[in-house]
């Protein structure tokens, strides 16, 4: 027998035992199901669900289909896992740099932030943020007012929402300004590699940001105007704002303790990253007369940066995940809504949670997806 | 290539074994004659019994483990028909959520947790419902001092609390959307969560089951601070639930709790059924087994429905003891006996 076949016999066997454990699970499934008279199928998807939800992105009632109370859950789902991923990291870098502060104080804090987070279950966290924090809040009536304008009560955090008038044209002037950057990026590393010379970037392409949108006020015919809450008495003693925008105080339980949390272990790989760089490294960079700026930026960050990437991607993947404890605190996201009251009010248990399981599996991989191709595009390019 | 030949046969082997196990499995749960969640019953010496994670008057567990209630009785009285023995109940707390799987893939025999009797739960999702044990609805509590004092004082913008997966959630919707006001459901999964973000104020009202808001107000911090509002917007009958395929196990769980009813209705005590058996009413004698053959048809001895009686009483006792005596719903409404103005009816025992 030759070697070729010699290899891919074990590989079939293996692949055929896999088959058979599925077909094993799938068909004793199926006959437990059908002795219990249980159907299977996604036909309930498209059925009238009939319960209403509190938070809810896109247009949704009870008069909406099952499949759009899934589109609702996953929407807020990703929706509290993007603004925890977007503080956590701000939180963990900050940290994480601050681990190595040559200041006592600051490194010591940083360090105590680290461990008391970290070392305290995310569910406990959870609680203590909605059960205790949040409730100590007052009810809306006593609530004082932020900035004149903003109101954080017990039933919610309401806000000014923005009326904007000829949005669309302000969006255009952003989305110009950041084209024209790229372009002047592109230009500047032209003039760098052939005359040598650098362009103060970071300024020019503010003042594009800047100035490209205010003229669009001036000249685009664009104007904003702010939504204030009102107060609004709904019985004798029970009150609530109305107009604006109101956040749930769900929402901000959670995601102050996701990326409390999660924070922590980015900081370390901040931290670790930013020392796994060779001190060598710094030294040479400042000995060819580099500023320390351009140390950070040229020569430490871009080799930091491929050690910090992969640690840092598990822990936004983990997040995500994290964030289905949602359900603890009745903030309506993926598994509260769907793998929740929808499979209650279906029963299709093996179909629901199949869905639901292959939603985060589908989450995550997108998330590892993104990460690697940011991964590959900073790594070493050997030549 | 013998080492192939090895892995192969193994291979064979292990896969066959699975396929045994399957069709061990495809025998169903109905062999002829006897019951076999009845047979796996009593060899294992304990009814299996989902209940609440705690609702008082109906299943709640005490300092010390014990769970008393009226949902908990009927699981006593099937332990005490098919076992003998009131006690011999192994109960599993169960949420909302998590109920029915726990039933219709094997974990539990009986569910007897303040569930509601819809067509859908009957008809779609492998459940088959025996009776009522009580009769509810859904109404809404208020904190007294909001002035609040009938469900026409509602308004735009009012924030309800309650529990996912129930039919609360569906008759609340209904009620909301048919007098065109606006709402915030905030929905936890446990009973507990629910009463504690009431009680803090994240809600303006909390919703469910008229007799879950009586028993869940005991649990405040305050409980004179609140008041359920007179309205009830749905009918809820509450009652056992078993799964479906098994018509033996099924009509063990639905006599056992007629039984009790019917007991009461003949005024048969836990202290006076034996003296009963000589009594001249000959529904009263098959009652305690003295007359007929009636627990043969479920493959039960004769003393079936007099050991209910004897050691968890008739349905009058059981809620005087688990829903009356604690202040939950003194009055018992639509839950008294047909002969006395309620609507608690069951077919006689013969």
């Amino acid at each position: 027998m030759n070697n070729k076949i010699k290899k891919i016999i074990p590989q079939l066997i293996t692949l055929l035992f896999v088959i058979l454990v599925f077909a094993f699970f799938s068909i004793n499934a199926s006959i437990n199901m059908d002795s219990r008279g249980i159907d299977f199928g996604f036909g309930f998807l498209s059925q009238e669900s009939s319960f209403d939800v509190q938070f809810s992105l896109i247009d949704y009632d009870g008069s909406y289909s099952y499949y759009r109370a899934y589109l609702v859950g996953l929407l807020n789902t990703l929706l509290v896992s993007f603004i925890s991923i977007i503080f956590c990291t701000i939180i963990g870098v900050i940290i994480g740099v601050a681990r190595l502060s040559p200041n006592y104080l600051i490194r010591n804090t940083a360090a105590w932030y680290v461990e008391f987070f970290r070392n305290i279950p995310l569910l406990l966290q959870l609680f203590f943020w909605y059960y205790a924090a949040l409730r100590v809040l007052p009810l809306p009536e006593k609530a004082d007012a932020l900035l004149g304008v903003s109101y954080l009560t017990i039933k919610g955090f309401y806000i000014p929402s923005m009326i904007w008038n000829n949005l669309d044209i302000f969006i255009y002037s952003i989305l110009a300004s950041i084209i024209s950057i790229i372009f002047i990026r592109f230009y500047a590393k032209k003039i760098q590699e052939t005359k040598g010379k650098q362009i103060p970037l970071i300024y020019i392409s503010a003042a594009i940001l800047i100035v490209l949108p205010l003229l669009s006020f001036l000249f685009g015919n664009v104007s904003l105007s702010f939504e204030i809450p009102v107060l609004k008495k709904l019985a004798k003693t029970s009150y609530i704002f109305e107009g604006g925008i109101s956040l749930p105080p769900e929402l901000i339980a959670l995601v102050l303790s996701l990326s409390l949390y999660t924070s922590t272990f980015i900081a370390e790989c901040v931290r670790a990253g930013i020392q796994g760089v060779g001190k060598g490294q710094r030294e040479a960079a400042a000995s060819v007369g580099l500023t320390p700026n351009q140390v950070l930026k040229l020569v430490i960050m871009p080799q930091a940066l491929r050690i910090i990437i992969p640690p840092t991607t598990n822990q936004y993947l983990n997040l995500t995940k994290n964030s289905s404890l949602a359900a603890a605190i009745a903030y309506p996201d993926l598994v509260l809504v769907f793998a929740g009251t929808a499979l209650m009010q279906t029963g299709k248990a093996i179909e629901i949670v199949s869905i639901t399981m292959f939603t985060y599996l589908t989450i995550s991989l997108a998330i590892a997806a993104l990460m690697n191709w940011y991964n590959k595009k900073i790594e070493i390019k050997e030549k | 290539m013998y080492k192939y030949i090895k892995q192969l046969f193994t291979l064979a082997g292990i896969v066959s074994l699975l396929f045994v196990f399957a069709c061990d499995n495809m025998g169903g749960n109905q062999s002829k004659g006897k019951s076999k969640t009845l047979k796996n019953t009593q060899s294992k010496g304990f009814v299996r019994c989902g209940v609440s994670q705690g609702l008082p008057g109906f299943s709640n567990a005490d300092a010390s483990g014990n769970w008393t209630g009226v949902d908990v009785d009927v699981c006593r009285a099937v332990a005490a028909a098919v076992l003998g023995d009131a006690s011999k109940v192994k109960y599993t707390p169960l949420s909302a959520k998590e109920r029915f799987t726990a039933l219709t893939s094997g974990e539990i025999d009986v569910l007897s947790r303040n569930t509601t009797w819809t067509l859908s739960r009957d008809a779609d999702i492998g459940l088959t419902f025996v009776g009522v044990n009580f009769y509810d609805g859904q109404g809404f509590m208020v904190r007294k001092d909001s002035g609040i004092t009938s469900v026409d004082d509602f308004q735009n913008g009012i924030s309800a609390c309650t529990n996912i997966g129930t039919t609360t959630e569906l008759n609340m919707r209904d009620f909301f959307n048919s007098r065109g006001i606006s709402y915030e459901p905030v929905a936890f999964e446990k009973a507990d969560e629910v009463v504690a973000a009431y009680d803090a104020g994240r809600c303006d009202t909390y919703t469910t089951d008229k007799s879950g808001l009586a028993a869940q107000r005991t649990k405040m911090q305050n409980p004179d601070d609140h008041m359920v509002l007179p309205e009830t917007i749905s009918k809820e009958p509450l009652g056992p639930v078993v799964r479906q395929g098994d018509s033996v196990w099924e009509d063990i769980v639905r006599w056992s709790l007629n039984t009790m009813i019917e007991a009461e209705e003949y005024g048969i005590t836990s202290s006076n059924a034996d003296s009963m058996k000589t009594s001249d009413n000959p529904a009263i004698k098959r009652l305690v087994g003295a007359e007929g053959e009636l627990g043969a048809a479920f493959g039960l001895d004769n003393e079936w429905s007099l050991r209910i009686i004897k050691q968890v009483g008739n349905y009058g006792e059981s809620y005087q003891r688990n829903i009356a005596d604690p202040g939950i719903l003194p009055d018992r409404g639509p839950n008294e006996l047909w002969t006395k103005g309620g609507i608690l009816y069951v077919p006689p025992a013969r």
